[in-house]
């Protein structure tokens, strides 16, 4: 006959509920991390150090996991700004590689440079090439009404192959044996080191300006309303006359230009130098990051410094304990279920019906 | 009352929440009864009908059925007892003919059913062409397929939840002829409905639902409309005050030959519409909904724009706003009143104080592109105020409100925009008598004030309360304007019935 249990809406919203979410998927990813790892020949106990404690046990590791936290707080920033308008940009990792493209293009044009104002110029051109990736997906979209989500995931593969093309070819460094880099990058294209022996730099301090950018803009800016409306109620938007095509571009530019940025980070951060892998996948990790952080500002900055962990952790696991390098991707896809798993319980509630119990 | 009632409801009671649907309600119906339940929107007439027809559970109380206690456990329980229901929002698939659509709810097949149509249908007086498709029937013939649909199950007991409300006036009296042939093979008829005349013209018994009780049970025939409508209330119903007015000189809002083209293949487009409103008077737009008044909405707005194909010309203030969109022309001075109140003419996950910014941000209430929070909340009280919103107050999400309360804060937010032109559509559906006439009232005051209101209904009552002219939308036409004191509801619903050209020469424009 019928179900003796229905699911239905939760009508309240308390605070402590949309902290669930994120709390229940960070704690499945820590159990299910160990018992993977276990199923590896890793004992539990160790398995959980290498992840979660081994990250912060010398100053070297504690850097790098700021390093990474770096571009994942500033893509998910950025792309979250798109998801709460229901734009779907999933191609922050290809307009990440045009910005390292981009923001690279000065250094090995000019590589003996010493101008101070390299650094900040190379920032606004990686800034460019990842908006104008982002802007085809964009103009796609408002014009041909091309849906965002395949165009923008169908890019990456794209400025993947320009830059294998690109490293291989007219960027190559002559001097480098022939591998598929180009030529190190002179002091002035560089980001200044934070903590000596250390591989963090500046484009964390960024990553938090942004973040404080982002919540202004979100949660006090007009603008951020609009967005925010067109993503809620899309004929309300269009009511007030908001124009969905705005959304679209603004949405799409902010991301790409985030990207953009991120990339150029990368290549005058730990890398100094353009070369075949720019990103371990920044640009779809940010995704999750975002979500977990339940496109909050706030939420998105613990979310971030969460997911570095567990990329430090990976790291680490993989050269102490030889796991293989995927255990990253199982995590990160761990959160992503388990955090939308937990979803389900907390926007929804299991009722029995009442007819039943009767019964 | 016969001594053995077929349904008999002994203290249904029902709770949502904090909200107290149905309290204690009991409930006697016999075979061949013609039984109203009447009550405001909220009274709990629709959950009173969801327990009996096994949609909901009662919390307690019991319902007897011959006698007999019965558990319902669902739609089914009840059908296989004899109830059936008609729902006032039909669930017909538009590409499929009327046997197929009736064919997919019974477990016969699309023949027998055809034959079961020609035969019980004429008992009735429900005749319908079974191999019709359903997209091409009036919402009078779509009811009846739904009639036939429930009949085909033999039920002792049909429930009718608010029938003549998709009706134009000419198909409710074959409606109620229907329903009398029923009472009389006796079949009884829980008949739900807010409209006093047609309860009193039909029903043998009444009872009456207030706040999810039950108040009285009378016989309708012995009570009067007024009386019915304290019962209904609690009080009397007011009717709204009219001011005299003065037309100004020029129109505020004038279509030209307007021919648009809806979106949805199934929805009515708009064809040679003209249609000119002056700043004090109130044009009221009848029909049956489903005849274009969204689409008219839209256009007139500007939610629609004329595309390629379509024709025509708008002017608001003597300006020429054909191609400006919703924003361009509220900035001119043009406030709507959109008959989807969420998700459209509010976002129901946004608090009131953020739904009042999505059309009055004009309103100073942004600064250098942030938004003035202290501003907007203090506008969002003033809205909340000026019209009697029952709500927690600012910060109370869009989603918390019932629909007639909703419906006030939308009304207010738009009235506090001072417009000079006013377009509303539907403003009181789904909204209880009195928040109906507090917030037409409050349209006949800015009637006064010289603002220029097109008001949509299918309400003709609430249309007539306060319209100066009146104009039938009927599959996106317009007929002529009629004035105020020619507005008869002969004439008016030969009009809604598309009776045009039998009209047509009663009419001195």
């Amino acid at each position: 006959m019928r179900w003796p249990i229905t699911i239905e809406p939760r009508m309240a919203h308390s605070p402590v509920l949309a902290l669930l979410p994120p709390l229940i998927a960070v704690s499945v990813t820590l159990v299910a991390s160990a018992l993977i790892l276990a199923s590896l020949g890793v004992p539990p106990g160790r398995a959980l150090y290498f992840l979660y404690v081994a990250p912060f046990s010398t100053t070297f590791n504690t850097a790098e996991v700021f390093l990474k936290m770096a571009p994942l707080l500033l893509l998910a920033q950025a792309l979250a700004i798109g998801f709460r308008a229901r734009v779907w940009n999933i191609g922050a990792e290809g307009q990440l590689i045009l910005g390292a493209i981009g923001g690279s293009l000065l250094p090995i044009l000019f590589n003996d440079s010493t101008n101070p104002l390299m650094l900040p110029a190379m920032v606004m051109i990686g800034g460019l090439f990842g908006m104008a990736w982002s802007a085809i997906a964009a103009g796609l979209r408002a014009k041909f009404n091309a849906n965002e989500i395949l165009v923008t995931l169908m890019l990456n593969s794209i400025a993947l192959q320009l830059l294998y093309y690109l490293v291989s070819g007219p960027l190559r460094d002559p001097f480098g044996f022939n591998f598929p880099q180009s030529a190190p990058f002179p002091l002035a294209a560089t980001l200044p080191i934070l903590v000596e022996g250390t591989r963090v730099n500046a484009s964390i301090f960024f990553a938090l300006l942004v973040t404080v950018g982002a919540w202004l803009l979100m949660e006090r800016s007009f603008l951020g309303f609009k967005l925010r409306v067109g993503g809620a109620a899309p004929d309300a938007a269009h009511y007030a006359g908001f124009g969905d095509r705005r959304a679209i571009w603004i949405s799409l530019l902010i991301g790409g230009a985030a990207a953009g940025i991120a990339g150029t980070f990368e290549v005058a951060g730990p890398l100094g130098q353009l070369q075949r892998v720019v990103s371990p996948g920044y640009g779809f990790a940010a995704i999750i990051v975002a979500f977990l952080g339940g496109l909050n500002a706030w939420g998105i900055l613990a979310a971030s410094f969460f997911m570095a962990v567990v990329y430090v952790g990976g790291d680490i696991a993989q050269t102490s304990a030889g796991v293989p390098y995927s255990v990253n991707t199982v995590l990160q896809g761990l959160l992503l279920v388990s955090y939308i798993a937990a979803r389900v319980v907390t926007d929804y509630r299991l009722r029995w019906l009442p007819a039943m119990r009767e019964a | 009352m016969t001594a053995d009632p077929l349904l008999d409801l002994d203290g249904l009671s029902k709770r949502f929440g904090e909200t107290v649907a149905a309290d204690g309600l009991s409930l006697r119906v016999g075979r061949g009864e013609i039984h109203a339940i009447l009550g405001e929107n909220g009274a709990g007439k629709s959950t009173l009908v969801k327990m009996i027809y096994g949609v909901l559970a009662p919390d307690a109380g019991m319902i007897r059925w011959k006698g007999e206690r019965v558990d319902l456990k669902g739609p089914a329980d009840a059908r296989a007892l004899g109830i059936g229901m008609v729902f006032q929002h039909f669930s017909l698939f538009e590409t499929l003919t009327v046997a197929e659509n009736i064919a997919l709810a019974s477990a016969e097949s699309v023949e027998k059913v055809r034959k079961q149509i020609v035969e019980i249908g004429p008992r009735f007086g429900l005749t319908i062409e079974p191999d019709a498709l359903v997209h091409g029937l009036s919402m009078g013939e779509r009811q009846r397929v739904e009639i036939v649909r429930a009949l085909l199950q033999e039920p002792e007991l049909i429930i009718l939840d608010e029938p003549t409300s998709v009706l134009p006036p000419v198909a409710i009296a074959p409606l109620f002829e229907t329903i009398r042939k029923l009472a009389e093979s006796g079949c009884a008829v829980l008949f739900i409905s807010h409209k006093l005349a047609e309860i009193r013209e039909l029903c043998h018994r009444a009872t009456i639902m207030r706040r999810g009780k039950n108040v009285a049970t009378v016989d309708p025939t012995e009570e009067s409309e007024a009386s019915l409508a304290q019962l209904m209330i609690g009080r009397e119903i007011p009717h709204p005050t009219r001011e005299a007015a003065t037309l100004s000189a020029e129109p505020v809002l004038s279509v030209q030959d307007l021919s648009m083209a809806s979106d949805d293949p199934f929805a009515v487009s708009l064809a040679d519409i003209d249609l000119e409103l002056r700043g004090g008077e109130i044009v009221g737009i009848a029909g049956i909904s489903g005849n274009g008044q969204r689409l008219l909405a839209a256009a007139l707005t500007g939610e629609a724009l004329i595309g390629s194909g379509d024709g025509g010309r708008i002017e608001l203030l003597g300006q020429d706003v054909t191609d400006l969109g919703c924003a361009e022309r509220r900035a001119l001075g043009l406030a709507y009143v959109p008959e989807e109140r969420h998700g459209r003419g509010t976002v129901p996950e946004l608090d009131l104080a953020e739904n009042a910014l999505l059309t009055a941000h004009g309103k100073a209430l942004t600064d250098r592109g942030f938004v003035r929070r202290n501003a907007v909340r203090t506008f969002a009280e003033s809205c909340i105020r000026d019209m009697d919103v029952r709500c927690s107050g600012p910060d109370a999400e869009a989603r918390s409100l019932s629909g007639g309360n909703l419906q006030k804060f939308i009304i207010g937010r738009e009235l506090a925009l001072e417009p000079k032109v006013i377009v509303a559509a539907q403003p009181t559906w789904g909204v209880d008598v009195g928040a109906a006439q507090a917030i037409l009232q409050r349209l006949a005051d800015f009637r006064a004030s010289g603002v220029g209101i097109i008001l949509i209904s299918d309400e003709l009552d609430d249309l007539l309360d306060v319209s100066d002219r009146l104009h039938v939308l009927f599959r996106g036409r317009l007929s002529p304007s009629i004035a105020r004191a020619d507005a008869r509801i002969d004439l008016i619903g030969a009009y809604m019935a598309g009776e045009s050209a039998a009209s047509q020469n009663e009419i001195t424009a």
